[in-house]
């Protein structure tokens, strides 16, 4: 082992090298002037911060399970209507911009003044505030901004937030990525797929199968002329839902609360069998 | 076992040094939360550490999947949430993680201002503090931009104004940071660097050295 050097030596090199031997580049700091029972890091401490991890790291995985990180609409730069929202530890500045005096002919003030202030103030606390005392409640001057400073964040955050639901009530709209959430939801209670908002309107496939101009010709009226649905449910993506025989059972003897009529009478069973393979082909 | 491969690697590297430079410390009493419930709030450096190495390693997965373009940034993150087996946890563990690192490091920031930590000698690693600070806000703005859902676009145009907007310097940073005149394609590759290498490797560095002065200045006494 390296420590084996005889203690006598001047200079310790490492091995056969040039190179000096450092002594540890830290002596732990002695805590014994400290009042009380300290403890050694490692086991002792580590160990029991490691079972915190633990409790923090599982209440952390609940959270997050139960609850989907959000994702809207793709962006579009052309969406005139959107509110803009930054995420919540930005609020405060966002809010704060909105003010007169801090806003428009004001903006310097705002952008750069004022925050420029407050984080360079943050940033040398050290420097500005150098008295020997620790302890807040002997500090009055420099606890009472910090609390005055914490109080308009958290009041300008809130602010920011109201503001945002009061546009929202006010435009009648819902966060997208709520109305996202919900969209899902509600398709998957159906049945249907997820919807995909980047395949916009699902066309047809086979579109120029012979079976559509009778579909055009007989159930477009209910189905609407796209196919994505009206009185009746959108065929777009049946296929996920029925099979053949299924589907080719509905066309031929209508639904059974009768709110499909049924087509045995007007379409051949040929015809009928065609149009159930095209729709059964009708997966998304 | 263990003790033979560590003596080997030990008798030719000399690493003993290493880890007890390290680690080897002792925890004062005031900080110990086990003899004080109230020293808690010593925690809470070490949580926001905790949930940097989560953000860290949830990234270092999500990008498996990212792809950092106009068309198929959001497909990926859709994919990544609703396709990909445990995708939806992982990408939550970064999203909400996000929110929760910059919670306890607010609360780490209040503990040392309020037992007033960041006087001598320990200024430099309050200012080295708030360099971190900055740069966990610089990766909250850049990294929201990364799912390109509308709120990420508007929030990210709303944000570059506002930068815009300040004189002399304003139009050279929204030039920096959008690439060309809008929100676009290169805005997004270059939220994606920053967001992905610059930053990470300035908190890598700022909190290297952060945990150094810790260490050799030891916490602060008891108040
Ligand atoms: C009078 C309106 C009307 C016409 C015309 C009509 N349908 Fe329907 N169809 C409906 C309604 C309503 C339903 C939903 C029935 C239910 O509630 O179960 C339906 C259901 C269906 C379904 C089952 C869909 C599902 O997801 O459950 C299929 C398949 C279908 N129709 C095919 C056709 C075909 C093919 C034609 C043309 C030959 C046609 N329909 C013509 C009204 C119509
Ligand atoms: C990623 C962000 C940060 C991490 C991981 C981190 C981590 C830590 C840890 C583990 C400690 C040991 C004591 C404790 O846990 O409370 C500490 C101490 C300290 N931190 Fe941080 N910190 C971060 C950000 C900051 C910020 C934003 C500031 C303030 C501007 C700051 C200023 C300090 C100071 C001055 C100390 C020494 C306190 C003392 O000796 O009592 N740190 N930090």
């Amino acid at each position: 082992m390296a420590h084996g050097h005889k203690s006598n030596e001047k200079v310790v090199f490492v091995g056969d090298s040039r190179v000096k031997k450092a002594g540890m580049f830290q002596t732990p700091p002695d805590y014994t002037a400290f009042p009380g029972k300290s403890e050694a890091f490692i086991p002792n401490f580590l160990l029991k911060e490691w079972m915190v991890g633990c409790v923090v790291l599982v209440g952390f995985l609940v959270w997050v399970i139960a609850e989907p990180a959000p994702l809207g609409y793709p962006a579009d730069p052309t969406n005139a209507s959107f509110i803009p929202m930054p995420d919540w530890y930005f609020l405060f500045l966002y809010q704060f911009l909105k003010y007169p005096y801090v806003s428009q002919d004001y903006v310097l003030l705002g952008t750069m003044g004022i925050p420029g202030i407050m984080f360079g103030a943050l940033m040398l606390a050290p420097f500005l505030d150098t008295g020997k005392e620790r302890r807040f409640y002997r500090r009055p001057i420099a606890s009472s901004l910090m609390l005055l400073t914490l109080a308009s964040c958290v009041y300008l955050t809130v602010v920011s937030w109201d503001h945002y639901q009061h546009m929202l009530a006010e435009n009648n709209t819902i966060p997208e990525h709520h109305e996202r959430a919900d969209k899902a939801r509600e398709a998957i209670e159906r049945g249907e797929p997820r919807p995909n908002p980047l395949k916009k309107a699902a066309a047809i496939i086979e579109a120029d199968d012979p079976a559509m101009s009778i579909a055009q010709a007989q159930c477009i009226g209910c189905h609407a002329a796209d196919f994505s649905g009206a009185v009746g449910p959108a065929l777009i993506g049946v296929g996920n839902r029925m099979t053949q025989e299924e589907i080719a059972a509905i066309i031929t003897n209508g639904s059974e609360n009768g709110a499909m009529p049924h087509f045995n009478d007007k379409l051949s069973a040929e015809e009928i069998d065609q149009l159930a393979v095209w729709l059964a082909k009708q997966t998304q | 076992m263990f003790k033979n491969v560590y003596n080997w690697i030990d008798e030719r590297l000399d690493i003993t040094p290493l880890w007890r430079d390290v680690a080897d410390h002792e925890v004062p009493e005031h900080v110990n939360p086990a003899h004080h419930f109230s020293a808690f709030v010593y925690c809470f450096g070490g949580l926001t550490f905790f949930i940097t190495v989560i953000q860290i390693l949830s990234g270092m997965f999500l990008t498996m999947y990212y792809v950092p373009d106009i068309i198929h940034a959001y497909a990926s993150v859709d994919f990544l949430q609703h396709q990909v087996a445990f995708g939806q946890i992982v990408r939550g563990m970064h999203h909400f993680g996000a929110s929760l690192v910059i919670v306890m490091m607010f609360l780490h920031t209040l503990r040392v201002f309020f037992t007033g930590s960041y006087k001598a000698p320990r200024e430099m690693n309050w200012v080295v503090g708030m360099l971190i600070f900055f740069i966990m806000l610089g990766l909250g703005f850049t990294g929201y931009l990364l799912p390109w859902d509308n709120k990420a676009y508007y929030a990210t145009k709303v944000g570059v104004e506002i930068a815009a907007s300040v004189p002399y310097i304003g139009p050279y940073i929204a030039d920096f940071l959008y690439g060309g005149d809008i929100v676009g394609a290169q805005t997004l590759t270059r939220f994606f660097a920053i967001h992905v290498f610059f930053l990470p490797g300035a908190l890598i560095a700022m909190l290297a050295a952060h945990f150094l002065m810790i260490r050799k200045q030891g916490i602060s006494g008891p108040l």
